[in-house]
């Protein structure tokens, strides 16, 4: 094959707690539809900000025909021909089409009129349907991203990054976007799709790179590629793969969930009938792909969300109205966003232990808080957990990723929780303090605590959990006896297949 | 050039940009008052020489400082709590007019004539705020534009009862209604328009505030739910309930902040906009530069005072519009926003 367009040497990016890309080598070759594979977390969007401009890279080198280059910015990612289709269409609703393509390049006078013909031009020659007198709120999701192919066209285009280009579009107008990637592939120009749906990689791609935990974990060409391979290489071949878990004794039922339904924030039903049982002492695990319905059940679980038929027994009991209540009731709950949703970022240490307890002795009188109480809990806790921080009187936006989840650990296990609610409890954390999560989610199981883990990571599901379920647009398959699964099987349930009887 | 995000400046940095905001203000609105033709320096020297260096200078500023110091310590809490009333002029003047229908047509008797306006001022402040934080908690309406509105309501409302229902018999031709009687007006420093018993108030109110805010469960809630709503949420503290509260106590400051301007130098019902002067607003900035903190807007409100007192120095000394010290003050929160922002921003040059 010819030389790559493009080719990343040993990218590495780290954030505070966290490398989201360790070491990254990839190419593309003019011609051609790479895909970039992997879970949340994996390391793809890092990846994208670095292509465009957006970050600087720790180490490592990109090298754009052969020569060395530095992308420093946006507009020279665009000047040395680095496109990028943004996952939401960054376009001005109100003006139109032509108006928002002449931003930036337009001449000064007439701007719009102007580019009307190059506009014309582009789409015509890539079987583009773009109206360039539209105005930009009256089109579809999918019209949206083609105005953001022909704006990068327009810029003169030869990579084009496609980030998470099919999330917002009806499948019928994927397939249109899958015929435009054809023509620009005919045309000689690069296109790197990023997705985590293994269909549509394999209907487009020439070539896949699987991304997870921020490495480069196999690339092959798509004609050697199969829906598990890639499943399997997204969620993990680890050789070290190992059980964590011994056998379990378990208790009387904590959690009785039958045929419960309910909507997702844009209204249309998330789950639809989900049943299941969870026992004392038991590690149930969730997987499923990303939006299938597992933040829309943990919701329901904590208090936050509405149900809208069926019904959920903590105990025998049916759940109490508000977050609070339930923790009284003994549901923890660890949730995914751990920034904006387990903490508030610029409280201390201290507060952010307090968060639950806070008005209660000892942390409060009456009315009045106790800021002794407050030191001594933080100090106990902090030791307790090794959390590194400064002191508690430290905002813990100025803790690491694994401290702040260690923050939530220490607040939310704290009394003796009967049911531990998990959400990616490992995302972007390290190895060290992934372990430390694991541990004490297996303590807290032994104690007698049901515990409802829900991950991406199937290596952590294996090793942790009893039984595993997957969600899979709003139903529940299993949950199966982790003995019985193999990991193909997993990745098969989680894109929709079944398991043979 | 490209910038660089420091998480935790340090107290230092913090204090240079502070200064160095109060120089580059001082020193823009230097060129106004030159342009003036008044030499900036002298323009700074008459000022303060009219103020803190004279007796009758610091009486008009404790005077403005009263109502600064209510309605400053009331949105500092209110902000805290992300809740951003902009209508304390409205609340001002709704709190005064409560005042004043009970000076005027509830004849109770000395001692408790002035503790139930005060009480009446609260009360019809918060109400008045309330309807903006109920619009906001209730249907997610914006209370920015709803407080500010409600301002001219307030504003409307008192020109109508000045010119008809509550129009004063005794004084034919003025929009005013008829003087308080004797028990209805609060006593002053001798000599001086400074009514003592406000700024009293004024200041235990802003420290009670502080401990409010930093020690107990309350103002726990506050902070948890302007900081980090989702979490608020998470925790189980109700979001709505918890803006109420921040919207009585912000709207009840400056309803009693309204009682003390007519009680004591007025003496009556009149135009709102002569009641409020601006304070309503100018409390903004206060509010901004005590951080949130309560107790800090008695000094900051004092500062605020000065240029309001220095103002009428200005006018008077150089024949200045009394509007300059708008510029003036709005100068200063321009800067110490921007200031904001290099204290958390290193600048470095190159790549």
């Amino acid at each position: 094959m010819a030389e790559p367009l493009l080719r990343l040497q040993n990218i590495t990016k780290r954030f505070p707690g966290v490398v989201a890309n360790d070491g990254v080598s990839l190419e593309v070759y003019p011609g051609e539809v790479l895909a970039l594979l992997g879970e949340n977390g994996a390391g793809k969007s890092t990846l994208v900000s670095i292509l465009y401009g957006l970050y600087r890279p720790d180490a490592g080198q990109i090298l754009l025909e052969g020569r060395p280059v530095h992308i420093g910015s946006p507009l020279e990612a665009l000047r040395l021909g680095i496109g990028l289709v943004p996952q939401h269409p960054m376009l001005v609703g109100r003006h139109t089409v032509a108006e928002n393509l002449a931003l930036g390049i337009g001449s000064p006078l007439w701007p719009a009129r102007r580019i009307v013909p190059l506009i014309e031009r582009i789409a015509q020659g890539y079987g583009l349907e773009v109206n360039p007198m539209a105005r930009i709120a009256d089109l579809s999701p999918g019209e949206k991203q083609r105005v953001e192919i022909v704006r990068a066209l327009l810029r003169g285009a030869k990579v084009l990054i496609l980030d998470e280009p099919t999330s917002v579009l009806t499948p019928q107008e994927a397939q249109a976007l899958f015929r435009v990637m054809r023509e620009l592939r005919q045309a000689g120009k690069s296109l790197i799709f990023i997705s985590h749906k293994l269909e549509e990689v394999l209907a487009i791609a020439d070539r896949a790179t699987v991304l997870r935990r921020g490495r480069v974990v196999g690339s092959l060409a798509a004609s050697e590629a199969s829906r598990e391979k890639l499943a399997l290489l997204m969620v993990g071949r680890n050789v070290s793969f190992e059980r964590k878990r011994k056998p379990a004794e378990l208790g009387e039922v904590v959690l009785q969930v039958e045929g419960l339904e309910a909507r997702s924030n844009r209204g249309p039903l998330a789950l639809r009938g989900v049943s299941f049982a969870l026992r004392a002492g038991e590690v149930l695990g969730l997987a499923g792909v990303a939006g299938n319905g597992q933040s829309e059940l943990v919701e329901v679980l904590a208090g936050l969300r509405r149900l809208e038929g069926g019904r959920v027994l903590l105990a025998g009991q049916p759940l109490g109205p508000n977050p609070a209540q339930l923790f009284a009731q003994g549901v923890a709950h660890i949730p995914e966003d751990r920034i904006q949703m387990g903490t508030v970022p610029s409280l201390s240490v201290a507060e952010n232990l307090a968060l639950r307890t806070f008005h209660r002795p000892p942390l409060a009188r009456g009315w009045l808080t106790q800021p002794a109480a407050y030191r001594a809990l933080a100090q106990e806790r902090i030791r307790a957990l090794d959390i590194a921080t400064p002191g508690p009187a430290t905002p813990t936006r100025l803790l690491s990723g694994g401290n702040i989840q260690k923050v939530i650990l220490a607040r939310e296990l704290a009394g003796s929780p009967r049911l531990v609610l998990a959400v990616h409890p490992t995302y972007g954390l390290d190895v060290g303090a992934t372990e430390l999560v694991h541990q004490v989610l297996l303590q807290k199981a032994q104690q007698g605590a049901a515990v409802l883990l829900v991950s991406e990571d199937l290596e952590e599901l294996l090793a942790l959990c009893d039984r595993i379920g997957v969600l899979y647009q709003g139903s529940l398959k299993g949950p199966f006896a982790v003995e019985e699964l193999s990991r193909e099987q997993l990745g098969l349930l989680m894109t929709g297949g079944n398991l043979a009887a | 050039m490209r910038l660089e995000y420091l998480p935790s400046p340090s107290p230092w940095r913090q204090a240079a940009a502070v200064a160095l905001a109060i120089l580059a203000a001082l020193g823009v609105a230097g060129l106004v008052f030159w342009a003036y033709g008044v030499p900036p320096l002298t323009a700074y020297a008459t000022l303060l020489r009219g103020t803190l260096a004279d007796p009758n200078g610091w009486a008009e500023v404790l005077r403005r400082a009263i109502p600064l110091i209510l309605v400053g310590a009331g949105l500092s809490l209110a902000f805290r709590a992300q809740f951003y009333n902009i209508g304390a002029e409205g609340q001002i003047a709704i709190g005064a007019t409560a005042a004043a229908g009970v000076a005027l047509f509830w004849p109770i008797e000395a001692p408790w004539m002035l503790p139930t306006m005060f009480l009446a001022g609260f009360l019809a402040g918060a109400a008045y705020a309330l309807v903006a934080a109920l619009l906001r908690a209730g249907l997610g309406v914006n209370e920015i534009l709803t407080t500010l509105m409600l301002n001219y309501i307030a504003y409307y409302l008192v020109q109508y009862l000045v010119q008809g229902p509550w129009r004063g018999r005794s004084l034919f031709g003025f929009a005013f209604t008829d003087p308080f009687p004797p028990q209805a007006v609060l006593p002053t420093l001798p000599g001086t328009l400074v009514h003592w018993p406000t700024l009293v108030l004024g200041v235990l109110l802003a420290l009670l505030l502080q401990f409010l805010l930093s020690r107990t469960t309350l103002g726990f809630r506050l902070r948890v739910v302007g900081a980090n709503p989702q979490a608020a949420r998470y925790v189980g503290i109700p979001v709505g309930p918890t803006l109420l509260v921040a919207a009585l106590i912000t709207g009840g400051l400056a309803g009693l902040a309204g009682v003390g301007e007519v009680a004591s130098i007025h003496k009556k019902l009149l135009d709102s906009s002569n009641i409020t002067l601006g304070y309503g607003f100018s409390a903004i900035i206060v509010a901004y530069l005590a951080r949130g903190q309560p107790a800090w807007a008695i000094l900051t409100a004092f500062l605020m005072a000065v240029l309001f007192a220095g103002g009428d120095v200005l006018k008077v000394a150089f024949q200045m519009p009394f509007r300059v010290m708008d510029v003036f003050s709005g100068l200063f929160l321009l800067f110490l926003i921007a200031s904001d922002f290099f204290a958390q921003h290193r600048v470095r040059w190159g790549r």
